[in-house]
């Protein structure tokens, strides 16, 4: 159950990463306030994932602190780790399908194994979870046979199901079309209003990302070079921020630069 | 060189305790594992069912080939009335649960250890562990249980078609009778040639599929392959040190036996 009386969900303090010598992360420090939809931006490369998978322990931090809901996940407390766990979901950029079982397998296993809940029980949350992203119809489907929107939508059942206070969302418009990206970022602002939970997303789609976040952060060179709400970051003349931000517009300058120096041949 | 003996060493004594970590663990986590009886009886099923066409086939040729060879070995020293207790003791003692073993190796062990190396890559492994879902528990532990009731039955199976191979080939091809192969069938084998014959079964069963699964679980340790090379890197590995093992084993229990 979501606690009241700490208004931040996650708190991540100094965090370091490095991978064969080669820093990633030089001292992310990040507060998610609880309830909200947090969105870390990044070019590819900057360390996006990276930051995620320490969050959620599957890669170990050289350095730092990460506390939930007021309670340090210090690497050696299993306990801490076991609750967190149990109170947070990952949704992977490749999904992480189990490709073996069915879409409603996929769902229910989560339930399955870590909660005590009855067959029918399991069996009425999953189809749920399913009817929610409207996936009712592809119950006896497996992964292969769904369409990459479909998958993610299967990913996004999965990690709800079992009811988390943090989402964890890794690169959830990755390989999408532009039409797909507006239709995720829509599905996972729905449902957090729905369901309550903090979504911390790490995404390099900028005008979704602002459109569907409470708060954003730019994490450049290992770090968190800026952090606020989106029209703050509009609004930003931090040059780290102007040139992510602008990226686009540059690009279409860049190839109108280009068009003008070599202008296309009159014979065609 | 010495430096090199020295880093493969303790790299050898690393692994060796690592995968006996692992194999713990694995059983280890048995008590905590929801629907293990289900998963239990699937890998049974999974693994028998594979395996079956291939134990049969080569079973009833073993069989066959033993007593061709064992009737001209034996009638060189007028002996031929032995061709059941050549048969039966060879099978029973030494053949049925090694050749067993491999049959099953090259089946089900490679297609677990191929299965856990995808699973692995496709970060389906991390995705069980963040779900706070005991990995080994889940993909492993049933598929190890299962080891240890499936390679007995197919031994035993192995038996039977190989005597019966034999008796054909001896009896019907070859002229023995089939009263005085059977008899000596029935008179050679004992109950400690059978307890030998189930509980090298059993222990190659527990070391093949925990060697396939310690290969397919960890297959992105592998730093000179990575994606699909990397599983068929982990697959290639986990046949070859699985069949090594076995035959290892084979030589350390039956000098127990002997």
């Amino acid at each position: 159950m979501q606690s009241s009386t700490y208004p931040v969900a996650l708190h991540v303090e100094d965090l370091h990463k490095s991978f064969h010598g080669k820093s990633v992360l030089r001292g992310v420090n990040l507060q998610v306030p609880r309830g909200s939809v947090f969105t870390v931006l990044g070019p590819s490369g900057a360390g996006k994932s990276v930051f995620l998978k320490c969050l959620a322990n599957i890669l170990k931090a050289d350095a730092g602190r990460v506390s939930f809901e007021g309670r340090e996940l210090s690497p050696y407390d299993s306990v801490a780790h076991d609750g967190f766990r149990r109170r947070c979901s990952f949704l992977f950029q490749s999904n992480a399908l189990f490709d073996s079982l069915t879409a409603l397998e996929n769902v229910a296993l989560p339930l399955e194994q870590t909660t005590d809940l009855g067959k029918v029980e399991i069996r009425k949350r999953s189809r749920a979870a399913l009817s929610q992203l409207e996936m009712e119809e592809f119950t006896g489907h497996y992964p292969a046979e769904l369409s990459g929107g479909m998958q993610k939508r299967l990913a996004l059942a999965r990690a709800i199901v079992t009811r988390p206070e943090l989402v964890l969302f890794d690169e959830p418009t990755a390989g999408l079309d532009p039409l797909r990206r507006n239709a995720v970022f829509a599905m996972i602002a729905k449902y957090q209003r729905q369901f309550h939970f903090t979504a911390l997303i790490v995404t390099h789609d900028v005008p979704e990302a602002l459109a569907a976040s409470d708060r954003v952060a730019l994490i450049n060179d290992g770090r968190i070079g800026f952090e606020g709400t989106p029209s703050e970051f509009s609004a930003s003349s931090n040059p780290v921020v102007c040139l992510f931000r602008d990226s686009a517009q540059a690009l279409s300058d860049s190839l109108a630069e280009i068009r003008r120096s070599n202008p296309m041949p009159q014979t065609l | 060189m010495l430096t090199w003996l020295g880093r493969q060493t303790l790299c050898a004594i690393t692994e060796i305790g690592d995968f006996s970590l692992f194999t713990g663990k694995s059983f280890c986590c048995a008590a905590k594992t929801k629907g293990l009886a289900k998963r239990v009886a699937r890998a049974v099923h999974e693994q028998g069912t594979i395996c079956l066409p291939v134990i049969l086939i080569v079973g009833v040729f073993t069989g066959l080939v033993l007593g061709l060879q064992g009737y001209h070995v034996l009638s060189r020293f007028g002996s031929q009335g032995l061709l059941g207790t050549l048969v039966s003791l060879s099978l029973v003692r030494e053949m049925a649960p090694v050749l067993a073993a491999l049959m099953l190796i090259g089946q089900a062990g490679s297609a677990f250890a191929a299965e856990l190396g995808i699973q692995r890559n496709t970060e389906q492994i991390v995705a069980l562990e963040t779900m706070g879902v005991d990995s080994l528990g889940y993909l492993v532990t049933p598929r190890l249980l299962a080891a240890l009731v499936v390679f007995p039955i197919q031994t035993a199976l192995f038996v039977i078609l190989g005597i019966c191979g034999g008796g054909l080939s001896g009896s019907l091809l070859l002229g023995v009778d089939s009263g005085v192969y059977w008899s000596a069938v029935h008179r050679a084998v004992e109950a400690g040639d059978l307890s030998e014959c189930f509980i090298k079964s059993a222990i190659f069963g527990l070391l093949a599929m925990s060697t396939c699964a310690y290969q397919g679980f960890h297959a992105d340790r592998n730093s000179s392959a990575i994606g699909a090379r990397a599983v068929s890197a982990c697959t290639t590995r986990a046949v070859v040190l699985s069949s090594i093992l076995v035959l290892v084993a084979d030589y350390v229990i039956s000098s127990f036996f002997v």
